[in-house]
């Protein structure tokens, strides 16, 4: 099956009218020493009944979190999806558009974008959102290179308490702009503001905290925010965990610059990994906006005075600036932004700050239970939000695997990290009874 | 504005979601922190379910879509999206996967993204692929972190990148991000690269040249060995850009045309929506020597099972803190696997059939700069246009009237008044032929009354709007 509808008599008409015999002809430029002188070697198409059973026969080798009760976060997160945001976003007005360059024609992702950027403002307490960034990862990063833009320094202080895949990636764009990385180390779930005041100089150009951080404790935002705006030219960039933030104070109240950070937990999926919806949010000043990369919708008025809204502010962008713009970036996640603009109208104020309110009262449930069980100990229980770390005397390696036969994901091996112990995450989907049987396996294995 | 904002369905205490009741007791929250609880709750909506519904769906209706009609867009190769794909994408085994689950619960997942690598590999001629890049341009930036790694391993310190001055504005963008000094080098009178102006401009600073081929004029770079053959000698590397490979797929592959490093678009080629900007996917291919630097981790096929190889020494890093856009990788192997090998040519084919059809339609009104045989798109002036008082903004404006989309313009920056079109394979020839009326109808009108089409768009929901206010006096929120 393919998709050309053109039949052949339309064909041979259109090429002669061309003024070629066959199709070849058009193709005689390509000289021959480079030329495939072969077929592709890719099987015939198929139909969509033969597809549909395909389809069948590799889900059928995948084990969903729909056969399992999982524990996992660490950076994608499991939470209610309102059934609503797939059916608005298979309108295929919104789904099957380009980049909304002829305005006139795409006022519904433009003003969908609009409201995105406004909400993910109000969230974050900075008020000049991008119309979003790749993932939550490279956001970072382009935050991190951003800041050293805008403090003209090299020298970023990255604390271990920062998503292990950010950092990784973090230091591979940062690598090519020559930043320099002080690591800040910490044993502990958080850091001291102490280490970072002391590498805290006239040479710092950001200073990069994730709130909550990896191991889901909160630093101490205050303090550390005081210090940096204190230093002379450092930027302050906060990785927020933005579902959080309708419960949690707005990163700009701890003197945030840029806020960025992974809003798959808006209302999208979890999509083995992608894709999911970086956003970035700095202040509303001049010096900021001009080094924001991405799109950036404004709203303005037609000539008849009717309000409308437009691409904005695209002089900061490759297609104009070529190798001086902020950024290479040019498709973005827009439908996936649009996922979390529906998220965020559905659930509202009340809906956000509900949804933090249960992933905590239930992530507390469960590790003060499992902090009771003998050879099990919560670390960060006096400072976690809805992830927690877990020590054990046992082998931590054989609890999983143990659990998994019972279809149950405990938690994100740390391993991975370099640490020891499970990272566990609980979200308002799981419930009590999946906890205690949890803590019931817990005890046994 | 034709629709509110969200916002101004609000009321307070009005909902749109309901969650089950808490069934746990609940812990001392300000006890832990008082600090870091909101005074005041964020400004979002309190609406219904059903105002979300019928909000959304009136701005869907603001929109136009490929499903709406013709979208000739130069570069953008805006295809049919498949609705099949869309099913699969959404088949809840294969998506409700969180992506640190253990490789042996996603082998059905891993056999696909394997499966499309190779078909990737055998469509290119190259030898190996990464996924994780999420778009043509983060494919490009991990391309340019490949042969940055690259020369680093070897301490070769190259510090430049060729680009022609008809390249994507991504592509300068993404060599300065992985830390290149860009050099510009000029398209000849054929609109083509300059053999004698590139070897000049080569030498032993220079890491590598940046080609899209065909070009952004939809003009095959013929001296392609050639030019493999100086930036080689040199020690430099061939960097394809993979936004055009609708034009040559079962026809030339980039490999065979000795380029090193390549980007896909799967959401140009391989029929994925754009989503309104994105979702996107840029896989990059190398050639074998540059498998070692590719991102980590790198899907690989053991024995009798797929896993993903973490342990990538030489490896430049990460891009992404997964794997990928998985779900437009989907979408992707889907179409290939249900139009075939054979169905990727027939695609080019046609795709290339399309436009010059339309080339030859619409140069009897419109000027044709580069007169080189051109594949699946093609590049017009308005010059002609414009000095009868009428630019190609307003050529393009007036398309909307029409219900049409209009081309990309005032790129290839090398043409003036540019229109660059690219219809593609999925346009029938009533279509085609629509659009030809439409072009030559606005010619004739720019002649009789250029003011009707320099006031354009008249029919739409918004006219022309301010982009100049827009710019000075930003109002980027509610």
């Amino acid at each position: 099956m393919d998709y050309v509808s053109n039949t052949k008599s339309e064909r041979k008409n259109m090429l002669k009218e061309i003024g070629v015999k066959a199709v070849e002809d058009l193709f005689n430029m390509i000289p021959e020493e480079v030329a495939l002188d072969r077929p592709l070697n890719i099987p015939d198409g198929i139909s969509e009944l033969e597809l549909v059973r395909k389809v069948q026969k590799h889900a059928a080798k995948n084990k969903s979190l729909d056969k399992l009760t999982s524990f996992l976060g660490a950076g994608a997160y499991d939470h209610y999806v309102p059934g609503i945001i797939d059916h608005l976003i298979s309108r295929s007005e919104f789904y099957t558009a380009y980049t909304p360059y002829q305005a006139e024609l795409s006022q519904g992702t433009l003003e969908a974008i609009y409201e995105y950027q406004s909400m993910i403002s109000e969230l974050t307490g900075l008020d000049v959102t991008n119309a979003s960034m790749l993932d939550g990862g490279s956001a970072a990063a382009e935050a991190v290179v951003m800041g050293a833009r805008i403090s003209r320094r090299k020298k970023v202080l990255l604390p271990e308490t920062v998503n292990p895949a950010y950092r990784e990636v973090i230091r591979t764009y940062g690598r090519h702009q020559d930043l320099e990385f002080i690591d800040i180390k910490t044993e502990n779930t958080a850091v001291l503001p102490e280490l970072i005041e002391k590498e805290l100089d006239d040479d710092t150009a950001v200073v990069v905290v994730q709130y909550p951080n990896f191991f889901g404790s909160i630093e101490k935002m205050e303090e550390i925010g005081r210090m940096v705006n204190n230093a002379k030219k450092a930027v302050f960039v906060v990785i927020a965990n933005p579902i959080l933030l309708g419960l949690l104070k707005e990163p700009a109240e701890f003197g945030a610059d840029i806020v960025v950070g992974e809003a798959q937990n808006l209302g999208n999926g979890l999509n083995y990994g992608g894709p999911y919806l970086g956003f970035m949010s700095t202040r509303d000043d001049r010096s900021y906006i001009r080094q924001l990369p991405g799109r950036i919708v404004g709203k303005t008025t037609d000539v008849d005075g009717k309000e409308g809204f437009v691409l904005t502010l695209q002089t900061r962008e490759q297609h104009i600036r070529r190798e001086r713009a902020t950024s290479n970036i040019c498709t973005n996640e827009a439908l996936n932004a649009l996922m979390a603009t529906i998220y965020m109208a559905a659930m509202g104020k009340d809906g956000l700050k509900e949804v933090a309110e249960q992933s905590f009262h239930k992530a507390h449930y469960l590790a003060e239970r499992i902090d009771k069980l003998d050879g099990y100990q919560v670390v960060n229980k006096d400072n976690f939000f809805f992830e927690f770390v877990v020590k054990s005397d046992r082998d931590l390696e054989k609890v999983k695997n143990s659990l998994l036969e019972e279809n149950i994901i405990v938690g994100y091996d740390l391993k991975e990290a370099e640490r020891d112990g499970l990272l566990i995450c609980v979200t308002e989907k799981r419930t009590k009874e999946e906890m205690d049987q949890l803590v019931e396996k817990l005890e046994v294995v | 504005m034709e629709e509110l904002l969200i916002k101004d369905y609000s009321s307070q205490g009005r909902k749109g979601y309901s969650l089950p009741p808490l069934d746990v007791e609940k812990s001392d929250l300000d006890s832990y922190y008082s600090d870091y609880i909101r005074e005041e709750s964020p400004g979002l909506p309190e609406v219904s379910e059903v105002d979300v519904v019928r909000h959304y769906t009136a701005l869907s209706e603001l929109n136009y879509g490929v499903d709406s009609g013709i979208y000739p867009l130069g570069s953008c190769t805006m295809k049919y999206n498949p609705k099949r794909n869309e099913n699969v994408a959404r088949a809840a085994e294969l998506t409700n996967i969180h992506p640190y689950q253990e490789d042996e619960h996603v082998q059905g997942s891993l056999e696909i993204l394997y499966e499309l690598k190779q078909y990737l590999a055998e469509i290119s001629g190259m030898d190996e692929i990464t996924l994780q890049p999420a778009s043509g341009a983060h494919g490009e930036l991990t391309g340019m972190m490949i042969i940055h790694q690259y020369f680093d391993k070897k301490n070769d310190n190259r510090t430049k990148v060729l680009v022609p001055d008809s390249a994507h504005g991504t592509n300068p963008a993404s060599a300065m991000m992985a830390g290149y000094d860009v050099v510009e080098i000029p398209s000849n009178e054929r609109g083509m690269v300059d053999v004698d102006d590139l070897k000049e401009a080569m030498d032993e600073n220079v890491a590598a040249l940046m080609l899209t081929n065909p070009n952004t004029l939809g003009i095959f770079e013929e001296d392609i060995l050639e030019i493999a053959d100086i930036v080689h000698d040199n020690g430099g590397l061939l960097y394809y850009d993979g936004a055009n490979m609708n034009a040559v797929m079962g026809y030339v592959r980039p490999g065979d045309m000795d380029f090193d490093v390549l980007h896909f678009n799967l959401h140009k080629t391989f029929s994925t929506p754009h989503g309104g900007g994105g979702p996107g996917s840029g896989p990059v291919g190398v050639k074998d020597f540059l498998a070692p630097y590719l991102p980590k981790p790198v899907l690989k096929k053991g024995k009798d099972s797929y896993f993903w190889d973490n342990d990538r020494p030489d490896s430049l890093g990460k891009v992404h803190a997964f794997y990928g856009n998985y779900g437009v990788m989907l979408r992707a192997w889907s179409y290939i696997i249900t139009i075939g090998g054979k169905g990727l040519k027939k695609t080019t084919e046609n795709a290339v059939l399309n436009a010059n059809y339309l080339k030859a339609k619409l140069i009897k009104e419109f000027e044709l700069p580069y007169a080189a045989d051109s594949l699946h798109e093609f590049v017009l002036s308005g010059s002609k246009q414009k000095k009868e008082g009428v630019s190609t903004l307003n050529i393009a404006k007036r398309l909307l009237d029409y219900d049409q989309y209009a081309p990309t313009i005032y790129f290839p920056l090398v043409v003036k008044e540019a229109m660059m079109i690219e219809p593609t394979e999925t346009e029938n020839i009533r279509t085609l032929n629509r659009f030809v009326d439409t072009m030559l109808t606005i010619a004739r009108e720019i002649k009789e009354d250029p003011e009707l089409v320099n006031n354009a768009p008249h029919t739409t929901i918004v006219r022309k709007l301010d982009e100049t206010k827009a710019a000075r006096e930003p109002n980027l929120r509610w």
